[in-house]
């Protein structure tokens, strides 16, 4: 089976003072392409910085991030950026558009940084425009819109460059629970299509639509369940 | 693609807060603004400093009679006095400097000239026919003072475009006579000149000269019919005044060489006029030069103030571009984590402020090409309300227009686009320097 990312023992410490904080302290698990993964975690346990490194954020202090075939441990941090630009989808809590761009721009930003933009791609932001059901709204700014509907939009944007995967942290955190399972849907949807997608979440209801669920504790994987679904 | 992306996008951030961003290019207006107008109005002014001192030839130097301010010594009973160039002085210039290309003397009497029932008030001058070109006036119809006509001592004249208008308003005055009743007189017409611009005053060692006003005669009829002495009468008394020449124009061989032949000239006249001091030579040369001293002195003050208002200019938007960098420290984040390198943040944020700046600068350049228009309305209000205050302004300042070239504004540009590359690259390295994880929490 073809990996989307490949994770290898990763560790992270953080420096704070002279305390030395071990955020992660060997992390290793894989993402076959096509898989739904939720990982779960009280606060504390390495979540945030799971994601920041799946997300090429950040680079671990030892191990190796495999995205594809390519270990992105020890990039720099412009050929970090160009990784994110091409390969990833992120997807946040607080949906951070960019507020002067419409839905459209919105949606255009990572093929901006990545260099390219073909007419093509362009098509294919509107097609993904239409499909989170966005058709008639491409010209509204994100503060015209709704919260579910700018989640739509940084959904739309985060397929946009065709990634590994979408690294999505809590996305539902900020939405009501009628829209919040409207989004889960979408994210259902892109599944089935064949997505890779990684959810951080600390909610059960919502990590349950995952295929898998990763529970983290003190920086390390505590376990992986296979959903019931 | 990319740049045009970020060009618009700068565009917009721009657009979003229009009074901050107009307030913060306030000091670039200003700056590109001043830069135009020190440009146009010094090109203006040398243009018009250049264009007098050259109506005197550079090539040139002016010896000229003045009236002494000491007084004679010795009782003289003579109620004439007699001052000024001498022929002589003539003779020895021309015989002992050898860069003298060729000497125009020359000799000017107030004179009313008479035909029929009309009359004016004329300069009369006594010339050589090279005058009309030294002094750069053209022929209207007929012919300048000859060579034969100064040889033969000829009473024939040429009449300055004023004398006509004045004495022939409806004839053709080609052969006609006029009358000088004090010299009791008649001088046959034989040219007319064509009008010339008056040229103005210098220093005050040279009096403007209206040129509209002149009769031109061969230097030696006037010495013959006319003579040196004026005689005034004012008020029951006599005055008068005997000069034998008012002004000697040398030509030199060549414009390096006037310096030096002035001061030839001034020691070969200090033989006759030491004592007197009646005679001025004056050098449009190094009049010239001082022109354009004192131009490049008006161009290097209101530089600095254009560098000035540039640099506050600069600073504000410096300023305001932080307080953006601050401001859009989520954005920054979101753009980062998209894919954004730190090169793409520092060139967003760099074309930002030089979006910003060229707003400015462009507003600068509209006010800078208003420059002449203002000017002039200025100078014409001031004439009416502080008429006295004007009359103290050098001639140069009063009636120069302002010059604008067509690379002004490209300089204009280029100023307003530097200082807002120079300026945005402290708050872009800022804004790029920024951890995206950090830059994303922030709210």
């Amino acid at each position: 089976m073809k990996l989307a990312a490949k994770i290898d023992c990763i560790t992270k410490d953080y420096v704070l003072k002279s305390e030395t904080i071990r955020a992660l302290r060997g992390v290793s698990f894989d993402v076959p392409e096509g898989d739904y993964i939720a990982i779960m975690g009280p606060s504390g346990s390495g979540k945030s910085t799971l994601l920041n490194l799946l997300g090429c954020l950040d680079r671990p202090t030892t191990g190796s991030l495999y995205l594809g075939n390519q270990d992105v441990a020890r990039l720099n941090d412009s050929q970090l950026a160009r990784v994110r630009a091409a390969r990833i989808g992120f997807v946040f809590q607080s949906y951070n558009l960019i507020p002067q761009l419409n839905v459209l721009e919105n949606i255009e930003v990572p093929l901006q940084y990545r260099g390219r933009f073909s007419a093509t791609e362009r098509r294919r932001c509107r097609d993904l425009a239409e499909i989170v059901g966005l058709k008639d709204r491409l010209k509204h700014r994100p503060q015209q819109l709704s919260g579910g509907q700018q989640q739509r939009v940084a959904i739309a944007r985060s397929l946009a460059n065709d990634p590994y995967f979408i690294l999505a942290d809590e996305p539902t955190g900020n939405l009501d629970s009628q829209t919040a399972a409207a989004i889960l849907e979408l994210f259902h949807e892109f599944h089935r299509q064949g997505k890779t997608i990684i959810l951080v979440t600390h909610e059960d209801e919502i990590a349950a639509g995952a295929q898998r669920i990763i529970r983290l504790r003190d920086g390390m994987v505590q376990a992986v369940e296979m959903s019931g679904t | 693609m990319f740049l045009f992306r970020t060009f618009i996008t700068g565009i917009k951030s721009v657009l979003l807060h229009p009074l901050r961003s107009l307030l913060t290019v306030l000091g670039i207006f200003v700056g590109v603004a001043s830069v135009i107008w020190l440009l146009a109005i010094g090109a203006g002014i040398s243009q018009k400093a250049q264009e007098q001192i050259e109506g005197l030839g550079a090539d040139n130097i002016i010896v000229r009679s003045m009236k002494p301010t000491k007084p004679l010594d010795g009782n003289t009973t003579s109620f004439i006095l007699p001052y000024g160039l001498l022929r002589e002085d003539y003779d020895a210039l021309v015989e002992t400097i050898p860069t003298i290309k060729s000497a125009l003397p020359i000799r000017e009497i107030h004179r009313e000239v008479r035909y029929r029932d009309r009359d004016i008030l004329a300069r009369v001058v006594g010339c050589t026919p090279e005058y009309a070109d030294v002094t750069q006036l053209d022929v209207e119809r007929g012919h300048f003072v000859t060579d034969a006509e100064l040889k033969l001592e000829q009473n024939h004249c040429v009449l300055a475009a004023g004398v006509v208008e004045a004495l022939f308003p409806y004839e053709d005055p080609i052969g006609r006579r006029i009358y000088l009743p004090e010299s009791e007189d008649y001088y046959e017409i034989v040219g007319v000149m064509k009008h010339r611009h008056p040229t103005a005053a210098i220093g005050g060692s040279l009096a403007a000269q209206d040129f509209s006003q002149d009769v031109y005669i061969p230097i030696s009829t006037l010495r013959r019919r006319i003579g040196d002495t004026v005689v005034v009468r004012r008020s029951g008394s006599r005055e008068g005044e005997s000069i034998q020449l008012n002004q000697i124009t040398l030509r030199i061989d060549d414009v390096d060489n006037v310096i030096q032949t002035a001061d030839l000239v001034e020691k070969t006249l200090d033989r006759n006029h030491a004592r007197l001091q009646d005679v001025a030579v004056i050098v449009p040369k190094e009049l010239l030069e001082q022109a354009e001293t004192t131009r490049i002195m008006f161009m290097v003050f209101m530089g600095v103030i254009a560098g000035i208002s540039l640099l506050v200019g600069g600073i504000g938007i410096m300023n305001i571009m932080l307080a953006t960098v601050t401001e859009r420290t989520r954005e920054i984040g979101i753009r980062r984590a998209l894919g954004a390198r730190r090169i793409d943040i520092i060139l967003q944020f760099i074309i930002e402020t030089t979006v910003l700046s060229v707003t400015g600068g462009l507003f600068g350049v509209l006010a800078g090409a208003l420059c002449p228009p203002i000017v002039k309305e200025l100078r014409s209000q001031l004439e009416v309300m502080a008429t006295d205050l004007m009359a103290t302004v050098p001639v140069v300042v009063r009636t120069m227009e302002p010059i604008l070239f067509p690379w002004y504004f490209g300089l204009a540009f280029l100023i307003s686009v530097g200082v807002g590359m120079l300026f945005g690259l402290y708050p872009a390295i800022r804004a790029a320097c920024m951890d995206p994880i950090e830059a994303l929490r922030h709210e």
